[in-house]
Protein backbone atom coordinates (compact mmCIF):
# COMPACT_ATOMS: atom_id res chain seq x y z
CA UNK A 1 0.00 0.00 0.00
CA UNK A 2 1.14 3.64 -1.02
CA UNK A 3 0.40 6.80 0.92
CA UNK A 4 0.28 10.41 0.63
CA UNK A 5 1.73 13.04 2.91
CA UNK A 6 0.67 16.59 2.43
CA UNK A 7 2.45 18.36 4.96
CA UNK A 8 1.90 21.97 5.68
CA UNK A 9 5.14 23.91 7.60
CA UNK A 10 6.46 27.03 8.09
CA UNK A 11 7.81 28.54 5.13
CA UNK A 12 11.29 28.45 7.30
CA UNK A 13 11.12 25.02 8.00
CA UNK A 14 11.53 23.51 4.72
CA UNK A 15 15.51 22.97 4.90
CA UNK A 16 15.01 21.99 8.39
CA UNK A 17 12.39 19.24 7.54
CA UNK A 18 14.21 18.25 4.38
CA UNK A 19 17.39 17.67 5.77
CA UNK A 20 15.64 15.37 8.68
CA UNK A 21 13.43 13.51 5.87
CA UNK A 22 16.79 12.76 4.02
CA UNK A 23 18.78 11.57 6.89
CA UNK A 24 16.32 8.53 7.22
CA UNK A 25 16.15 7.96 3.84
CA UNK A 26 13.32 9.73 2.43
CA UNK A 27 14.52 11.33 -0.99
CA UNK A 28 11.54 12.04 -3.20
CA UNK A 29 9.42 14.96 -2.42
CA UNK A 30 8.00 18.18 -3.98
CA UNK A 31 6.63 21.24 -1.86
CA UNK A 32 3.85 23.60 -3.14
CA UNK A 33 4.17 27.61 -1.84
CA UNK A 34 0.65 28.06 -0.26
CA UNK A 35 -1.42 30.55 1.66
CA UNK A 36 -3.66 29.96 4.58
CA UNK A 37 -4.60 29.74 7.85
CA UNK A 38 -5.65 27.40 11.04
CA UNK A 39 -7.80 28.06 14.46
CA UNK A 40 -5.07 31.05 14.91
CA UNK A 41 -7.05 32.99 12.37
CA UNK A 42 -3.55 35.11 11.06
CA UNK A 43 -0.98 37.43 12.45
CA UNK A 44 -0.83 40.85 12.89
CA UNK A 45 1.69 43.06 11.19
CA UNK A 46 2.96 46.40 11.71
CA UNK A 47 1.44 49.31 9.36
CA UNK A 48 1.97 52.76 8.87
CA UNK A 49 0.21 53.89 11.73
CA UNK A 50 -0.47 50.94 13.90
CA UNK A 51 -1.37 47.31 13.35
CA UNK A 52 -3.95 45.41 10.45
CA UNK A 53 -4.43 41.37 10.47
CA UNK A 54 -3.50 39.18 8.25
CA UNK A 55 -4.87 36.23 7.92
CA UNK A 56 -3.47 34.61 4.74
CA UNK A 57 -0.24 33.57 5.84
CA UNK A 58 2.47 32.17 3.17
CA UNK A 59 3.16 28.20 4.05
CA UNK A 60 4.68 24.91 2.75
CA UNK A 61 2.86 22.45 1.27
CA UNK A 62 4.96 19.47 0.94
CA UNK A 63 4.24 16.04 -0.98
CA UNK A 64 5.71 12.79 -0.04
CA UNK A 65 4.43 9.31 -1.55
CA UNK A 66 6.16 6.67 0.33
CA UNK A 67 4.93 2.42 1.54
CA UNK A 68 2.52 2.25 3.93
CA UNK A 69 5.02 0.80 6.45
CA UNK A 70 7.87 3.76 6.29
CA UNK A 71 4.12 6.18 7.47
CA UNK A 72 4.57 6.09 11.27
CA UNK A 73 8.41 6.79 11.44
CA UNK A 74 8.14 9.52 8.44
CA UNK A 75 5.69 11.41 10.42
CA UNK A 76 7.22 11.08 13.58
CA UNK A 77 10.67 12.93 11.85
CA UNK A 78 8.41 15.32 9.97
CA UNK A 79 6.37 16.54 13.17
CA UNK A 80 9.87 16.62 15.49
CA UNK A 81 12.01 18.32 12.62
CA UNK A 82 8.43 20.94 11.84
CA UNK A 83 7.82 21.75 15.42
CA UNK A 84 9.18 25.57 16.64
CA UNK A 85 10.94 25.08 19.78
CA UNK A 86 10.64 22.20 22.24
CA UNK A 87 6.85 22.74 22.65
CA UNK A 88 5.63 23.86 19.77
CA UNK A 89 3.95 26.92 18.31
CA UNK A 90 0.37 28.29 17.07
CA UNK A 91 1.10 28.08 12.86
CA UNK A 92 3.68 25.10 12.94
CA UNK A 93 1.10 23.37 10.76
CA UNK A 94 -0.65 20.00 9.90
CA UNK A 95 -0.30 16.43 8.18
CA UNK A 96 -2.41 14.68 6.32
CA UNK A 97 -2.26 11.48 5.15
CA UNK A 98 -4.10 9.81 2.29
CA UNK A 99 -4.21 6.39 0.18
CA UNK A 100 -2.23 6.10 -2.86
CA UNK A 101 -4.10 4.33 -5.67
CA UNK A 102 -0.99 4.42 -8.13
CA UNK A 103 2.15 5.17 -9.05
CA UNK A 104 3.52 5.14 -12.12
CA UNK A 105 7.24 6.39 -12.91
CA UNK A 106 7.35 7.88 -16.65
CA UNK A 107 11.00 7.33 -17.49
CA UNK A 108 10.70 3.25 -16.91
CA UNK A 109 6.96 2.56 -16.27
CA UNK A 110 7.44 1.07 -13.20
CA UNK A 111 4.27 1.03 -11.13
CA UNK A 112 3.62 0.63 -7.76
CA UNK A 113 5.95 0.38 -4.57
CA UNK A 114 8.65 -0.22 -7.54
CA UNK A 115 8.27 3.79 -8.52
CA UNK A 116 8.91 5.43 -5.76
CA UNK A 117 11.76 3.44 -4.90
CA UNK A 118 15.29 4.96 -4.50
CA UNK A 119 18.73 4.03 -4.42
CA UNK A 120 19.89 4.36 -0.71
CA UNK A 121 16.19 4.71 0.26
CA UNK A 122 14.38 4.48 3.51
CA UNK A 123 14.18 0.45 2.24
CA UNK A 124 17.36 -0.57 1.51
CA UNK A 125 18.87 1.40 4.08
CA UNK A 126 16.32 -1.11 6.25
CA UNK A 127 18.00 -4.09 3.92
CA UNK A 128 14.56 -4.91 2.31
CA UNK A 129 14.28 -5.30 -1.39
CA UNK B 1 17.42 91.69 -25.49
CA UNK B 2 18.77 91.57 -21.60
CA UNK B 3 22.79 91.69 -21.28
CA UNK B 4 23.34 87.77 -20.83
CA UNK B 5 26.48 88.75 -18.89
CA UNK B 6 23.87 89.83 -16.10
CA UNK B 7 22.83 85.82 -16.06
CA UNK B 8 24.82 83.69 -12.78
CA UNK B 9 26.00 80.54 -13.80
CA UNK B 10 26.34 79.21 -10.77
CA UNK B 11 22.34 80.01 -10.18
CA UNK B 12 21.35 78.69 -13.28
CA UNK B 13 23.12 75.70 -13.44
CA UNK B 14 21.74 75.13 -9.24
CA UNK B 15 18.05 75.53 -11.21
CA UNK B 16 18.71 73.51 -13.93
CA UNK B 17 19.69 70.78 -11.77
CA UNK B 18 17.37 71.31 -9.23
CA UNK B 19 14.23 70.98 -11.95
CA UNK B 20 15.64 67.82 -12.65
CA UNK B 21 15.69 67.03 -9.16
CA UNK B 22 12.53 67.72 -8.97
CA UNK B 23 11.14 65.96 -12.12
CA UNK B 24 12.26 62.71 -10.27
CA UNK B 25 10.35 63.28 -7.90
CA UNK B 26 7.03 62.17 -9.59
CA UNK B 27 8.23 58.67 -10.45
CA UNK B 28 9.82 58.76 -6.86
CA UNK B 29 6.49 59.18 -5.99
CA UNK B 30 4.85 57.09 -8.44
CA UNK B 31 7.10 54.35 -6.33
CA UNK B 32 6.26 55.28 -3.13
CA UNK B 33 2.36 54.67 -3.86
CA UNK B 34 2.53 52.32 -6.11
CA UNK B 35 4.46 50.12 -2.72
CA UNK B 36 1.18 50.48 -0.91
CA UNK B 37 -1.29 49.16 -3.15
CA UNK B 38 -2.22 45.63 -4.07
CA UNK B 39 0.04 44.15 -7.30
CA UNK B 40 -3.53 43.95 -9.72
CA UNK B 41 -3.55 48.13 -9.43
CA UNK B 42 1.02 48.65 -9.35
CA UNK B 43 0.74 49.81 -13.17
CA UNK B 44 -2.39 52.05 -12.78
CA UNK B 45 -1.19 53.68 -9.45
CA UNK B 46 2.74 54.16 -11.30
CA UNK B 47 1.00 55.82 -14.29
CA UNK B 48 -1.47 58.09 -12.04
CA UNK B 49 1.63 59.82 -11.01
CA UNK B 50 3.70 59.09 -13.87
CA UNK B 51 1.02 60.70 -16.82
CA UNK B 52 1.46 63.82 -14.96
CA UNK B 53 4.60 64.52 -16.46
CA UNK B 54 2.95 64.20 -19.99
CA UNK B 55 0.05 65.83 -18.71
CA UNK B 56 1.04 68.98 -17.29
CA UNK B 57 4.61 69.00 -18.78
CA UNK B 58 1.93 70.03 -21.60
CA UNK B 59 -0.63 72.10 -19.85
CA UNK B 60 1.72 74.19 -18.25
CA UNK B 61 3.63 75.11 -21.64
CA UNK B 62 0.44 76.21 -23.36
CA UNK B 63 -1.27 78.02 -20.68
CA UNK B 64 -0.30 76.96 -16.74
CA UNK B 65 2.14 78.88 -16.56
CA UNK B 66 0.48 81.93 -17.59
CA UNK B 67 -2.21 81.65 -15.32
CA UNK B 68 0.01 81.24 -12.57
CA UNK B 69 3.12 83.36 -13.04
CA UNK B 70 1.66 86.07 -16.39
CA UNK B 71 1.28 89.47 -14.95
CA UNK B 72 -1.19 90.15 -12.63
CA UNK B 73 -4.88 90.37 -13.13
CA UNK B 74 -6.89 91.78 -9.92
CA UNK B 75 -4.42 89.38 -7.34
CA UNK B 76 -6.58 86.30 -8.66
CA UNK B 77 -4.90 84.90 -11.79
CA UNK B 78 -2.10 85.40 -14.09
CA UNK B 79 -3.14 86.65 -17.88
CA UNK B 80 -2.30 85.22 -20.82
CA UNK B 81 0.64 86.83 -21.72
CA UNK B 82 2.83 83.71 -21.27
CA UNK B 83 0.68 81.47 -23.84
CA UNK B 84 2.73 79.01 -25.54
CA UNK B 85 5.69 80.55 -23.42
CA UNK B 86 5.36 83.36 -25.61
CA UNK B 87 7.97 85.91 -23.83
CA UNK B 88 10.06 83.73 -22.00
CA UNK B 89 13.10 83.73 -22.42
CA UNK B 90 16.77 82.81 -22.13
CA UNK B 91 16.74 86.77 -20.75
CA UNK B 92 16.60 86.92 -16.85
CA UNK B 93 12.28 86.91 -16.06
CA UNK B 94 10.23 89.40 -13.51
CA UNK B 95 10.77 86.50 -11.14
CA UNK B 96 14.93 86.75 -10.60
CA UNK B 97 17.54 89.11 -12.25
CA UNK B 98 20.12 85.41 -12.26
CA UNK B 99 18.97 83.16 -13.69
CA UNK B 100 17.23 82.79 -17.21
CA UNK B 101 13.17 83.16 -17.34
CA UNK B 102 12.67 79.88 -18.99
CA UNK B 103 14.79 78.25 -15.95
CA UNK B 104 12.79 79.37 -13.64
CA UNK B 105 9.29 78.43 -15.41
CA UNK B 106 11.14 75.27 -16.10
CA UNK B 107 11.27 74.78 -12.01
CA UNK B 108 7.95 75.97 -12.04
CA UNK B 109 6.57 73.02 -14.03
CA UNK B 110 7.85 70.26 -11.74
CA UNK B 111 5.94 71.70 -8.70
CA UNK B 112 2.59 71.87 -11.34
CA UNK B 113 3.36 68.43 -12.39
CA UNK B 114 3.82 67.03 -8.16
CA UNK B 115 1.24 68.82 -7.26
CA UNK B 116 -1.67 66.72 -8.87
CA UNK B 117 0.14 63.53 -8.71
CA UNK B 118 0.22 63.64 -5.33
CA UNK B 119 -3.51 63.79 -4.67
CA UNK B 120 -3.79 60.63 -7.04
CA UNK B 121 -3.39 58.70 -3.54
CA UNK B 122 -6.44 58.96 -2.72
CA UNK B 123 -8.47 57.41 -5.23
CA UNK B 124 -5.77 54.55 -6.69
CA UNK B 125 -7.37 50.95 -7.13
CA UNK B 126 -10.80 52.13 -8.62
CA UNK B 127 -10.66 55.73 -10.26
CA UNK B 128 -11.55 55.55 -13.92
CA UNK B 129 -7.92 56.59 -15.80
CA UNK B 130 -10.38 58.66 -18.87
CA UNK B 131 -12.21 60.81 -15.98
CA UNK B 132 -8.70 61.11 -13.85
CA UNK B 133 -7.31 62.90 -17.00
CA UNK B 134 -9.60 65.31 -17.06
CA UNK B 135 -9.80 66.14 -13.11
CA UNK B 136 -6.33 66.16 -13.11
CA UNK B 137 -6.32 69.11 -16.18
CA UNK B 138 -9.24 71.04 -14.91
CA UNK B 139 -7.86 70.98 -11.30
CA UNK B 140 -4.29 72.02 -12.68
CA UNK B 141 -6.24 74.85 -14.38
CA UNK B 142 -8.84 75.95 -11.84
CA UNK B 143 -7.11 74.85 -8.65
CA UNK B 144 -3.52 75.15 -8.75
CA UNK B 145 -2.39 77.81 -11.29
CA UNK B 146 -4.48 80.25 -9.51
CA UNK B 147 -3.76 79.04 -5.88
CA UNK B 148 0.16 78.98 -7.25
CA UNK B 149 -0.52 82.60 -8.53
CA UNK B 150 -1.86 83.80 -4.73
CA UNK B 151 0.56 82.87 -3.48
CA UNK B 152 4.03 83.29 -5.66
CA UNK B 153 3.43 85.15 -8.12
CA UNK B 154 3.87 89.41 -7.96
CA UNK B 155 0.79 90.67 -7.34
CA UNK B 156 -0.80 87.77 -5.56
CA UNK B 157 -3.34 88.30 -2.92
CA UNK B 158 -2.17 85.74 -0.56
CA UNK B 159 1.92 86.37 -0.84
CA UNK B 160 0.54 90.14 -1.19
CA UNK B 161 -0.92 89.95 2.34
CA UNK B 162 2.43 88.67 3.78
CA UNK B 163 1.77 85.11 3.63
CA UNK B 164 5.34 82.64 4.06
CA UNK B 165 5.46 79.52 1.55
CA UNK B 166 8.97 78.96 0.65
CA UNK B 167 8.26 75.73 -1.35
CA UNK B 168 5.31 75.12 -1.52
CA UNK B 169 3.64 73.90 2.08
CA UNK B 170 0.52 75.15 1.09
CA UNK B 171 0.34 75.73 -2.72
CA UNK B 172 1.54 71.77 -3.13
CA UNK B 173 0.73 70.28 0.02
CA UNK B 174 -1.75 71.84 2.04
CA UNK B 175 -3.67 72.08 -1.65
CA UNK B 176 -3.04 68.55 -2.48
CA UNK B 177 -3.32 67.10 0.82
CA UNK B 178 -7.46 68.51 0.86
CA UNK B 179 -8.03 67.98 -2.43
CA UNK B 180 -7.20 64.46 -1.94
CA UNK B 181 -9.70 64.34 0.93
CA UNK B 182 -12.65 65.82 -0.75
CA UNK B 183 -12.10 63.41 -3.53
CA UNK B 184 -11.88 60.64 -1.40
CA UNK B 185 -15.15 61.47 0.15
CA UNK B 186 -16.93 61.64 -3.28
CA UNK B 187 -15.51 58.72 -4.83
CA UNK B 188 -16.16 56.29 -1.78
CA UNK B 189 -14.34 53.64 -0.85
CA UNK B 190 -12.53 50.59 -2.46
CA UNK B 191 -14.65 47.65 -2.88
CA UNK B 192 -14.56 45.67 0.26
CA UNK B 193 -13.05 48.30 2.45
CA UNK B 194 -12.32 47.81 5.28
CA UNK B 195 -12.78 44.57 5.75
CA UNK B 196 -10.89 42.87 3.13
CA UNK B 197 -7.57 42.99 3.36
CA UNK B 198 -5.44 45.80 1.04
CA UNK B 199 -1.85 45.02 2.35
CA UNK B 200 0.84 46.93 0.47
CA UNK B 201 2.05 44.69 -2.16
CA UNK B 202 5.81 45.47 -2.31
CA UNK B 203 7.14 47.99 0.69
CA UNK B 204 10.70 47.80 -0.76
CA UNK B 205 8.85 50.35 -3.69
CA UNK B 206 7.65 52.64 -1.35
CA UNK B 207 11.23 52.93 0.62
CA UNK B 208 12.97 53.48 -2.47
CA UNK B 209 10.43 55.79 -3.64
CA UNK B 210 11.06 57.25 -0.07
CA UNK B 211 14.53 57.63 -0.60
CA UNK B 212 14.45 59.68 -3.95
CA UNK B 213 11.50 61.93 -2.62
CA UNK B 214 14.38 63.14 -0.37
CA UNK B 215 16.95 63.25 -3.11
CA UNK B 216 14.56 65.19 -5.22
CA UNK B 217 13.32 67.36 -2.30
CA UNK B 218 16.62 69.24 -2.23
CA UNK B 219 15.87 70.53 -5.59
CA UNK B 220 12.40 71.63 -4.43
CA UNK B 221 13.12 73.10 -1.39
CA UNK B 222 16.81 74.00 -2.05
CA UNK B 223 16.52 74.86 -5.46
CA UNK B 224 13.70 77.73 -4.01
CA UNK B 225 16.05 79.93 -3.08
CA UNK B 226 16.95 80.17 -6.99
CA UNK B 227 19.94 80.79 -6.44
CA UNK B 228 23.44 79.01 -5.44
CA UNK B 229 23.87 80.52 -2.50
CA UNK B 230 23.43 80.66 1.01
CA UNK B 231 19.98 80.70 1.90
CA UNK B 232 20.06 77.59 -0.53
CA UNK B 233 22.65 75.90 1.94
CA UNK B 234 20.79 76.93 4.82
CA UNK B 235 17.22 75.33 2.78
CA UNK B 236 19.12 72.15 1.94
CA UNK B 237 20.33 71.81 5.51
CA UNK B 238 16.95 72.54 7.44
CA UNK B 239 15.32 70.11 4.55
CA UNK B 240 17.84 67.28 5.67
CA UNK B 241 17.43 67.92 9.37
CA UNK B 242 14.01 68.08 9.84
CA UNK B 243 13.00 64.67 7.36
CA UNK B 244 15.85 62.78 9.82
CA UNK B 245 14.20 64.04 13.17
CA UNK B 246 10.45 63.13 11.32
CA UNK B 247 11.94 60.04 10.66
CA UNK B 248 13.23 59.03 14.00
CA UNK B 249 9.71 60.78 15.32
CA UNK B 250 7.80 58.28 13.11
CA UNK B 251 9.63 55.44 14.51
CA UNK B 252 9.50 56.05 18.16
CA UNK B 253 5.71 56.27 17.32
CA UNK B 254 5.61 53.09 16.36
CA UNK B 255 7.65 51.24 18.37
CA UNK B 256 5.69 52.54 21.12
CA UNK B 257 2.68 50.46 20.14
CA UNK B 258 3.90 48.22 18.35
CA UNK B 259 6.89 47.47 16.30
CA UNK B 260 8.64 50.15 14.02
CA UNK B 261 7.67 49.53 10.48
CA UNK B 262 9.83 50.46 7.87
CA UNK B 263 6.96 51.60 5.97
CA UNK B 264 6.27 54.02 8.84
CA UNK B 265 9.66 55.17 9.01
CA UNK B 266 9.55 55.69 5.17
CA UNK B 267 6.73 57.53 5.57
CA UNK B 268 7.88 59.87 8.66
CA UNK B 269 10.50 60.56 6.15
CA UNK B 270 8.35 62.15 3.89
CA UNK B 271 6.15 63.50 5.99
CA UNK B 272 9.46 65.93 7.79
CA UNK B 273 9.83 66.67 3.96
CA UNK B 274 6.56 67.95 3.59
CA UNK B 275 6.44 70.45 6.88
CA UNK B 276 9.95 71.58 6.31
CA UNK B 277 8.75 72.75 2.95
CA UNK B 278 7.32 75.74 3.47
CA UNK B 279 9.51 76.84 5.91
CA UNK B 280 13.31 75.73 4.66
CA UNK B 281 14.32 79.14 4.17
CA UNK B 282 12.98 80.96 6.80
CA UNK B 283 14.20 79.23 10.26
CA UNK B 284 17.04 77.31 11.56
CA UNK B 285 18.33 74.13 11.21
CA UNK B 286 17.47 73.76 15.04
CA UNK B 287 13.85 74.77 14.36
CA UNK B 288 13.68 72.83 11.18
CA UNK B 289 14.40 69.71 13.33
CA UNK B 290 11.67 70.51 16.12
CA UNK B 291 9.60 70.90 13.06
CA UNK B 292 9.90 67.47 11.71
CA UNK B 293 9.70 65.93 15.18
CA UNK B 294 6.72 67.11 15.40
CA UNK B 295 5.36 66.87 12.14
CA UNK B 296 5.52 62.82 12.62
CA UNK B 297 3.13 62.58 15.44
CA UNK B 298 0.45 64.87 13.63
CA UNK B 299 0.68 62.72 10.84
CA UNK B 300 0.69 59.48 12.54
CA UNK B 301 -2.87 60.25 14.52
CA UNK B 302 -4.10 61.84 11.31
CA UNK B 303 -3.93 58.38 9.84
CA UNK B 304 -5.79 57.28 13.01
CA UNK B 305 -8.37 59.62 13.05
CA UNK B 306 -8.84 58.80 9.42
CA UNK B 307 -8.94 55.01 9.86
CA UNK B 308 -11.07 54.94 12.91
CA UNK B 309 -13.37 57.36 10.64
CA UNK B 310 -13.81 54.41 8.23
CA UNK B 311 -12.76 56.94 5.57
CA UNK B 312 -10.90 55.36 2.81
CA UNK B 313 -8.71 57.66 1.58
CA UNK B 314 -6.60 55.09 0.56
CA UNK B 315 -2.61 56.03 0.56
CA UNK B 316 -3.06 59.08 3.91
CA UNK B 317 -2.28 62.69 1.36
CA UNK B 318 -4.82 64.06 3.44
CA UNK B 319 -2.83 63.01 6.74
CA UNK B 320 0.75 63.09 5.52
CA UNK B 321 0.65 66.03 2.89
CA UNK B 322 -2.56 67.94 3.75
CA UNK B 323 -2.00 68.13 7.61
CA UNK B 324 1.97 67.82 7.67
CA UNK B 325 1.81 70.94 4.85
CA UNK B 326 -0.53 72.50 7.41
CA UNK B 327 1.55 72.13 10.57
CA UNK B 328 4.52 73.52 8.40
CA UNK B 329 3.26 76.07 7.17
CA UNK B 330 1.66 77.65 10.72
CA UNK B 331 5.11 76.50 11.78
CA UNK B 332 6.98 78.61 9.73
CA UNK B 333 4.87 81.45 11.74
CA UNK B 334 6.35 79.78 14.76
CA UNK B 335 9.75 79.55 13.93
CA UNK B 336 10.51 81.60 10.96
CA UNK B 337 13.06 84.42 11.38
CA UNK B 338 14.62 87.54 9.22
CA UNK B 339 18.10 86.11 10.60
CA UNK B 340 17.99 83.21 8.10
CA UNK B 341 16.33 85.33 5.74
CA UNK B 342 16.14 89.00 5.38
CA UNK B 343 13.01 88.98 2.69
CA UNK B 344 11.08 86.81 5.13
CA UNK B 345 9.63 87.47 8.35
CA UNK B 346 10.21 86.53 12.53
CA UNK B 347 7.41 84.33 13.62
CA UNK B 348 5.87 84.38 17.18
CA UNK B 349 9.08 82.31 18.56
CA UNK B 350 11.44 86.03 17.09
CA UNK B 351 8.28 88.17 18.88
CA UNK B 352 6.03 88.84 15.72
CA UNK B 353 2.79 86.91 16.78
CA UNK B 354 1.46 88.52 13.65
CA UNK B 355 3.10 85.73 11.33
CA UNK B 356 1.26 83.34 12.78
CA UNK B 357 -1.88 84.98 12.65
CA UNK B 358 -1.13 85.28 8.49
CA UNK B 359 0.32 82.15 8.19
CA UNK B 360 -3.19 80.61 9.78
CA UNK B 361 -5.55 82.64 7.32
CA UNK B 362 -3.38 81.49 4.25
CA UNK B 363 -3.63 78.19 5.20
CA UNK B 364 -7.12 78.43 6.15
CA UNK B 365 -8.15 80.01 2.52
CA UNK B 366 -6.05 77.21 0.82
CA UNK B 367 -8.14 74.81 2.97
CA UNK B 368 -11.47 75.82 2.00
CA UNK B 369 -10.86 76.75 -1.44
CA UNK B 370 -9.26 73.61 -2.66
CA UNK B 371 -11.57 71.34 -0.80
CA UNK B 372 -15.15 73.20 -2.09
CA UNK B 373 -13.80 73.11 -5.69
CA UNK B 374 -12.28 69.70 -5.58
CA UNK B 375 -15.65 68.49 -4.29
CA UNK B 376 -17.74 69.81 -6.52
CA UNK B 377 -15.48 69.11 -9.59
CA UNK B 378 -15.37 65.47 -8.90
CA UNK B 379 -19.05 65.42 -8.05
CA UNK B 380 -19.84 66.64 -11.14
CA UNK B 381 -17.31 64.42 -13.18
CA UNK B 382 -18.82 61.37 -11.20
CA UNK B 383 -22.75 62.64 -12.49
CA UNK B 384 -20.93 63.18 -15.89
CA UNK B 385 -18.16 60.44 -16.64
CA UNK B 386 -18.49 58.58 -13.99
CA UNK B 387 -15.11 58.68 -11.09
CA UNK B 388 -15.25 54.88 -10.74
CA UNK B 389 -14.47 51.90 -13.04
CA UNK B 390 -16.98 49.47 -12.29
CA UNK B 391 -16.81 46.73 -9.67
CA UNK B 392 -16.24 43.82 -12.04
CA UNK B 393 -13.36 45.90 -13.62
CA UNK B 394 -12.07 46.97 -9.65
CA UNK B 395 -12.37 43.04 -9.11
CA UNK B 396 -9.81 42.55 -11.80
CA UNK B 397 -7.56 45.50 -11.09
CA UNK B 398 -7.31 48.50 -12.56
CA UNK B 399 -3.90 47.39 -14.47
CA UNK B 400 -5.29 44.85 -16.62
CA UNK B 401 -8.96 46.35 -16.85
CA UNK B 402 -8.13 50.00 -17.98
CA UNK B 403 -4.47 49.27 -19.76
CA UNK B 404 -4.28 46.17 -20.43
CA UNK B 405 -1.60 44.57 -19.36
CA UNK B 406 -0.24 42.81 -16.10
CA UNK B 407 3.19 44.11 -14.26
CA UNK B 408 4.28 40.97 -13.09
CA UNK B 409 3.73 37.57 -15.31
Amino acid sequence: MLKKIEAIIREDKLNDVKEALRAIGIVGMNCFEIRGHGRQGGIKLSGRSGSYQVDMLPKIQLNIVLSDHNLEETVKTLVAAAKTGESGEAGDGLIFVYPVDEVVRIRTGERGHEAVMYPDDIDTRKGGR
Amino acid sequence: MADPAALNPGDTGWVLVSSALVLMMTPALAFFYGGMVRKKNILSTLNLSFIMLGLMGVQWVLYGYSLAFGPDVGGLVGNLAYLGFAGVGQEAGPYSDTIPHLAFAAFQMMFAVITPALITGAFVERVRFKTFLLFSLVWATIVYDPLCHWVWAKGGWLGGMGALDFAGGTVVHVAAGFSALAFALAIGPRKGYPKAPMEPHNIPYTVLGAGLLWVGWFGFNAGSALGANGLAANAFVTTNTATAAAALSWMLCAWRENRPSVLGIATGAVVGLVAVTPAAGFVTPMGAMVIGALAAPISYYAIRFRQNRGLDESLDVWACHGMGGLWGALATGLFATKSVNEAGADGLFYGNPGLLLTQFLAVAVTVVFVFVVTYVLAKILDATLGLRVTPAEEEVGLDLSEHGEQAYS
